[in-house]
């Protein structure tokens, strides 16, 4: 049980791009995510494919890593495509069965659809597979930081948000061990209907919420008698800098979006012509 | 009759990602009914993995477990193989999640799908057996008890089961020296009376000494030592290569050696000092009746 939540989990390589600032790599992941729904010729996304395989590459990660987090999405993707096909008519009719119809447009659509899910995600797991929980908090800390003028209280947000990251692997493990050990009271969790088996996660969830509040409160403790509060100008054990590798790849994912501009506005599908010819 | 064999069993963590770990490497043992075993080993050294093999929490991946017959890779006889073997985690009052102290304890007899006045007897019959009367603790809340209590409730629903073989993983683990000394004493107790075959996994080379006749240690998941603890803790060059202390009886015989009244290194236990130096001064006594101011010297170093 639990073993699939591996999803986007750090996988350390030490390759140029894990060291890039935290910062850097949550703009140009927003940068891409903006960027992909403005895709809309198949042009646009093999460019984007071909990006993202150039970052998997640099930053040395296993195919297989990616392909993880997609299938988190793959039911969703599966679910949205059946309907978009369905649902979208407009241009030639290609099958038809009393009022379902599948139309050229359709088929379009869907496939871009899926594509846009899939590599989006793609591109969403990079950030978690390459930076540390704690530096993406320490990151949007820093990028939120202007709404500290309207009274944000923007480090009170990042503490919470670095502790629950902290906490999550902790929680996992402890929630292991409380299954655990109520299988070897001989409990079992994947038997019976829906009902029986919400029950049987009773044993599990107690005692997982009892300790959670224990845990909560001893660390309010420790953080008092080390005298935290969330006052201003605490400083960082780890500075985030901009360095060179962080101006390349924002030249990289800059270049791919107005690529994708010029695609979609300029060119507008006459790549995908030239490319797939009448296919399209 | 064999309780417990493992053959050349072998078990890797998260394999094939960067995080991969070796935490049983070929290891081979056999635990005979009715043996009281200590398994010891520094932190990492596969301890945890390798009890949780034996009823089936982790799936064997390379060898075979057999417990009291059963393999643990049979999926028929998994239910089985957890109700003949009690496994007590680290820390088990951390699986307490009842309202009332004998609701908790029934939840294993309750999920062996036991007759209701069968599970009534295990339960009563538990709960004495940990020192918790039944009359007094059975509809209380488990959450209300004190540290050293919740722990011997949490014990009681283990052996509830009535398990031919008890595992316990760090029993002791952060009570106090009353409440350690309790658990100690009901672990002897179970041994006796509950599950004949015992398997102690302990930081406390004391307790250890004291209560297992077997001795096996790990490290980096290969058996280094296996014996009685005399043999055990005798091989002082090899305990100390695998990251383990010594009793505290033994540590005193050593700086006794040291400063030169001869012990030998099978001495484990407080008694055991205790009587090697008595027989030392007996021998002294007979043989220089007339020294007595250097027989008191030694006196004061115990």
């Amino acid at each position: 049980m639990f073993k699939d939540v591996a999803f986007g989990q750090y996988y350390p390589t030490g390759s140029v791009v894990h060291r890039m600032d935290p910062r850097m790599k949550l703009l140009l992941t927003i940068m891409f995510v903006v960027a992909i729904f403005f895709v809309n010729t198949y042009f646009g996304f093999m460019i984007t494919a071909a990006v993202l395989l150039a970052i998997i590459l640099i930053a040395r990660l296993p195919m297989l890593s990616v392909l993880k987090s997609v299938r988190a999405i793959v039911f969703i993707v599966l679910f949205a495509s059946l309907v978009n096909l369905f649902m979208i008519k407009g241009g030639e009719v290609l099958w038809s069965w009393k009022s379902l119809q599948i139309t050229d447009q359709g088929v379009h659509t869907t496939i871009k659809m899926a594509l846009r899910l899939v590599l989006l995600i793609c591109g969403a797991s990079l950030l978690t597979l390459t930076t540390t929980p704690v530096e993406v908090a320490d990151g949007t800390e820093s990028l939120i930081k202007p709404l500290k003028y309207i009274k944000v209280p923007v480090h009170d947000i990042a503490m919470i948000m670095s502790i629950a990251l902290r906490f999550i692997p902790t929680l996992f493990e402890e929630t292991n061990k409380i299954i655990a050990a109520q299988k070897a009271r001989g409990a079992s969790f994947d038997t019976g209907g829906l009902i029986a088996r919400a029950k049987a996660m009773l044993p599990v969830l107690i005692p997982l919420f009892v300790n959670s509040f224990r845990r909560a409160d001893e660390l309010a403790f420790a953080m008092d008698a080390r005298c935290y509060n969330a006052t201003e100008n605490r400083t960082k054990m780890k500075v985030m800098k901009l360095g060179a590798a962080d101006y390349v790849g924002f030249l990289l994912i800059a270049a791919y979006f107005v690529a994708i501009m010029l695609d979609r506005y300029y060119f507008g599908g006459v790549m995908d012509s030239l490319i797939f010819g009448g296919l399209v | 009759m064999r309780a417990i064999e493992l053959k050349k069993l072998s078990y890797t963590y998260s394999k094939k990602t960067p995080f991969e770990k070796r935490a049983l490497d070929n290891v081979d043992l056999a635990i005979e009914e009715g043996e009281f075993v200590g398994l010891i080993g520094a932190t990492g050294s596969g301890k945890s993995t390798l009890i949780q093999h034996l009823n089936g929490l982790v799936k064997v991946q390379e060898g075979e477990v057999v417990v009291a017959g059963m393999s643990a890779s049979d999926k028929k006889s998994l239910k089985q193989l957890r109700f003949t073997v009690g496994m007590v985690f680290q820390y088990p009052e951390y699986q307490l999640f009842e309202e009332t102290v004998a609701r908790d304890v029934a939840f294993g007899p309750k999920n062996m799908k036991l007759e209701k006045d069968e599970i009534d007897r295990r339960v009563r019959r538990a709960l004495e057996v940990v020192g918790l009367p039944y009359d007094e603790f059975a509809e209380r809340s488990p959450f209300e008890l004190s540290g050293g209590e919740k722990r011997r409730a949490a014990i009681a629903g283990v052996i509830a089961m009535e398990p031919k073989i008890l595992v316990l993983d760090e029993p002791v683990a952060g009570l106090d020296p009353v409440g350690r000394r309790e658990v100690l004493a009901l672990v002897r107790k179970l041994h006796e009376e509950v599950s004949p075959t015992v398997i102690m996994v302990s930081h406390y080379m004391d307790d250890i000494a004291e209560m297992a006749d077997r001795i096996v240690a790990l490290k980096e998941g290969r058996v280094v030592a296996d014996g009685s603890p005399q043999e055990v803790f005798g091989e002082r060059e090899k305990l100390a290569q695998a990251g383990l202390a010594l009793p505290s009886a033994a540590r005193i015989a050593d700086k006794l050696t040291e400063r030169g009244i001869e012990l030998p290194r099978t001495i484990v236990t407080p008694a055991a000092l205790a009587d090697a130096l008595a027989e030392i001064k007996a021998k002294r006594a007979a043989n220089e009746p007339a020294a007595q101011d250097g027989e008191r010297e030694d006196g004061e170093n115990v």
